[in-house]
């Protein structure tokens, strides 16, 4: 009956070949016919064209060419001295280094700041890569045995180191404590809060709901300001906190309530025959979610949460304005030293700093990306 | 009951069995902790004060301030209240959020759609743009506009002057291998024939001409307001009428008569009462017009530029994210590709974008507390910064600034819903 009338079919009588992404010389005449194809396209090629010419071009000559690769004081980087127009004066930051990676962290202690950048690495890299074993282990030892490593090693006063007070810290070594302290403090404490906002128990939920949104609603600069000035009034009196840890508490309970957030995304996404499937195993509460639920909510929200952490590191330079140095700090306190006081000191500083921020930010969107595509195979939503 | 008449011996242990009796012994003893911790933190917080002899309360609003403030919108001099002081960074929070938030808009609407554009070189433009902004921190970018670019700036006698003037002039130097037919003059002569640009960038700030305030201003600008207002009545009407009758009106050309034609012919009628004062440079500085502190530019430039790369991202997701069949369907019933914009693809794109648009707004509106760390005087900065050194009163003022962010943000929140209950799809 269907090969009686085969032009009247509806369903195409020969199956049509899939579109393949073109490569080499095809490829770019894809482009090219996107770049010259009518008169309109022209005119917004070569106007984009100008733009792109307008900012590269004198954002690397200031990197590269122009640059000053070495010297030894803010002589070499005057365009007066040298007798050419003069782009970043990298020996600036070059005397500088130290101090914007540890900080005023003793100079004869900072092997200890190395190790702990080093053992981080290395637990921190096969954590990332899906295919490495061992991930349980792996997953233990950066979320519970490192950061008691990190502690002894960092402040010290135990095993013969000497004792390093938190005000000397500065530079990357603040920025890196406080994005990794945020992130792992805040998680469990995220988890809880998202179940709280999941739970059945009005009184639960709703406290639970009070405490996302108003960490939510406010900036996060006045947190930093409530865990600054106010939190010491709400202790004992005989109680001192660090301020250090003053931030930390205020920074973990920021990113907590955004983190819940996510989380509770994930949670929502887990279909009902999942807890029917733990219910029917006889599993209570805490076990349902602990080894059926939150396992798998967590895996949905993995470029969630990386997104969460790349704007929880963005979001350390605030510290600054509490008067704590991150890298940002530093560099700006060092564009008052008057031995490296040229006209590109500031601008050397800001394209340092730029590199450093954009390179990690960009690489965590990356690996978020990454992990989204590679998670979606066995996601059915 | 009868169970209970069978296992006799498990009666005082049935109750904590019973799911709702659970429940509730389990939130009785969440509230007993929250209240106990509670309590505690107001015995610790009333016996701190008490040993460091703070007084408690909002009586320091009424209290004289004795600091001055260089940005005001209001009337306002050293040793008016603290009350006053709040008001004063209040309507700065305001300003600068506002100013931002329609920059914001632009920008992140023009990047959105350039993202989407077929030409290759635009999009990856736009593309480039978003990535290099979102990855790299607010903080950062406010330094960077504040220190290392309004830092640079030239000293008012060497202002950069803005406009189209100066753009002529410096055409003019540019092609004077043309002068032999006349080219440079003519743009020279143009140029002094519009007047000084009046727009000027200098390291004390942006300067901008000030409109002056006449009583034939004011009336032209009464007959601006009434011209809208029976616009929008106009388009009501019309659409009534329409929907009733089928009949249409040029409500677009009658608009534009009743918006730009009414005022205009009232300007010239009364003899252009509305004239811009520009601003002259007298010795070192300029006199007129309207300064913008260097704060304010690099606040506004930084922030707009910020959110409009997040703009961009929701601006693109909610246009890729109106099915292609919509489009196509609109066209198959006949409608102009104009008109299936307008009344197809657009509303169901809005749908989408409003929303996450919101929360960019409100972003915008808390991240401009990062004006502290430049000391551009909004709300936080006047209050959690110089009110509280000087008071000490640091419970009430932090309260107070953590009341007003969450209550924006609360009156954001009610608002979307009220939004979304009214937009929502009407599913079967």
């Amino acid at each position: 009956m269907s090969s009686a009338a085969p032009e009247r079919s509806y369903v195409s009588p020969a199956p049509i070949a899939p579109r393949v992404r073109p490569r080499g010389a095809a490829r770019w005449r894809t482009v090219l016919s996107r770049l010259f194809a009518g008169p309109l396209n022209i005119v917004v090629t070569l106007l984009s064209a100008a733009v792109l010419a307008t900012l590269l071009w004198p954002t690397l000559r200031f990197l590269v060419w122009d640059a000053v690769w070495d010297g030894a004081s803010r002589v070499d980087c005057l365009e007066e001295a040298v007798g050419r127009p003069i782009g970043a004066c990298w020996p600036f930051i070059a005397a500088r280094f130290d101090q914007f990676m540890y900080g005023f962290y003793p100079e004869f202690q900072r092997w200890r700041v190395n190790t702990v950048y080093w053992a981080g690495l290395l637990l921190l890299i096969p954590l990332l890569i899906p295919s490495a074993p061992f991930k349980r282990l792996n997953a233990l030892g950066f979320f519970v045995v490192y950061p008691a490593f990190a502690y002894v090693m960092l402040v010290g006063g135990r095993f013969g180191l000497p004792f390093v007070e938190t005000r000397v810290w500065g530079g990357m070594l603040i920025t890196l404590v406080l994005t990794y302290v945020g992130i792992v403090a805040s998680l469990p404490l995220a988890i809880l809060l998202a179940l709280g906002r999941r739970s059945n128990l009005p009184i639960i939920s709703s406290m639970t709901i009070v405490f996302i949104e108003f960490w939510r609603g406010v900036p996060l600069i006045t947190v930093l300001f409530f865990a600054t000035y106010m939190l010491p009034f709400f202790l004992p009196g005989d109680w001192s906190i660090d301020a250090l840890v003053r931030v930390l508490i205020g920074v973990t309970l920021f990113s907590a309530a955004y983190l819940a957030e996510v989380i509770r995304g994930g949670l929502q996404a887990i279909p009902r025959g999942q807890f029917e499937g733990a219910a029917a195993l006889g599993l209570g509460y805490w076990k349902t979610m602990g080894l059926v639920v939150v396992p798998q909510a967590l895996k949905h929200v993995i470029p969630g949460l990386v997104n969460s952490f790349i704007a929880l590191f963005k979001d350390t330079t605030l510290v600054l304005i509490v008067s704590i140095f991150d890298l940002l700090g530093q560099i700006r306190s060092a564009f008052a030293d008057p031995n490296w006081a040229t006209p590109v000191t500031v601008l050397t500083g800001f394209a340092f700093a730029g590199i450093i921020y954009f390179v990690v930010s960009f690489a965590m969107s990356r690996y978020a990306l990454f992990m989204e595509r590679r998670l979606n195979t066995d996601i059915r939503l | 009951m009868a169970a209970e008449s069978q296992h006799p011996g498990r009666r005082p242990l049935a109750a904590f069995y019973d799911p709702k009796i659970r429940a509730t012994a389990y939130q009785l003893v969440f509230l007993l902790v929250v209240a106990w911790g509670c309590y505690q933190v107001a015995l610790n917080v009333s016996a701190n004060l008490e040993n460091q002899r703070i007084a408690t309360g909002f009586g320091f609003l009424t209290e004289p301030a004795g600091f001055a403030i260089n940005q005001t919108l209001i009337a306002y001099r050293e040793g008016d209240s603290y009350a006053r002081v709040f008001l004063v960074g209040l309507l700065n929070t305001l300003l600068v959020a506002g100013v931002g938030i329609i920059f914001a808009t632009v920008i992140g609407f023009l990047v959105g759609i350039a993202r989407l554009s077929p030409n290759w070189l635009l999009a990856r433009l736009a593309t480039g743009y978003v990535e290099l902004i979102r990855n790299l921190p607010l903080l950062f970018q406010i330094m960077f506009w504040y220190l290392a670019v309004l830092g640079a700036l030239p000293h008012p006698r060497q202002s950069l002057s803005f406009g189209f003037a100066p753009l002529l002039q410096g055409l003019a130097e540019k092609l004077s291998a043309l002068e032999g037919i006349g080219v440079p003059a003519l743009l020279n002569s143009v140029a002094e024939w519009l007047g000084p640009p009046g727009v000027y960038l200098n390291n004390r700030g942006l300067i901008l001409p000030e409109p002056a305030v006449t009583t034939g201003g004011m009336v032209v600008l009464a007959i601006f307001a009434a011209g809208v207002v029976a616009a929008l009545w106009l388009r009501r009407w019309s659409r009534r009428r329409q929907d009733a009758t089928g009949r249409r009106f040029p409500v677009g050309r009658a608009a534009l008569l009743l918006v730009v034609g009414l005022p205009l012919a009232a300007s010239l009628f009364l003899g252009a009462p509305l004239s811009m004062q520009a601003p002259e440079l007298r010795g070192f500085n300029f006199v007129g017009g309207v300064r913008l502190l260097p704060e304010f530019v690099a606040l506004v430039i930084a922030l707009s530029t910020y959110t409009a790369a997040f703009i961009a991202e929701v601006v693109r997701a909610g246009i890729l994210a109106v099915p292609r069949g919509q489009s196509e369907a609109a066209a198959a019933l006949g409608l102009r590709r104009g008109h299936a914009l307008r009344l197809i693809v657009v509303p169901q794109a809005l749908r989408i974008i409003v929303p996450p648009l919101t929360n960019q707004y409100l972003n915008l509106t808390k991240n401009s507390t990062l004006a502290a760390a430049i000391g551009y005087p909004d709300l936080f900065s006047v209050f959690a910064g110089s009110a509280l050194n000087i008071t000490g009163q640091a419970i009430e003022i932090i309260a107070i600034i953590m009341a007003v962010y969450l209550a924006i943000s609360l009156l954001t929140s009610v608002g979307m819903s009220w939004y979304n209950a009214r937009i929502q799809l009407a599913e079967r």
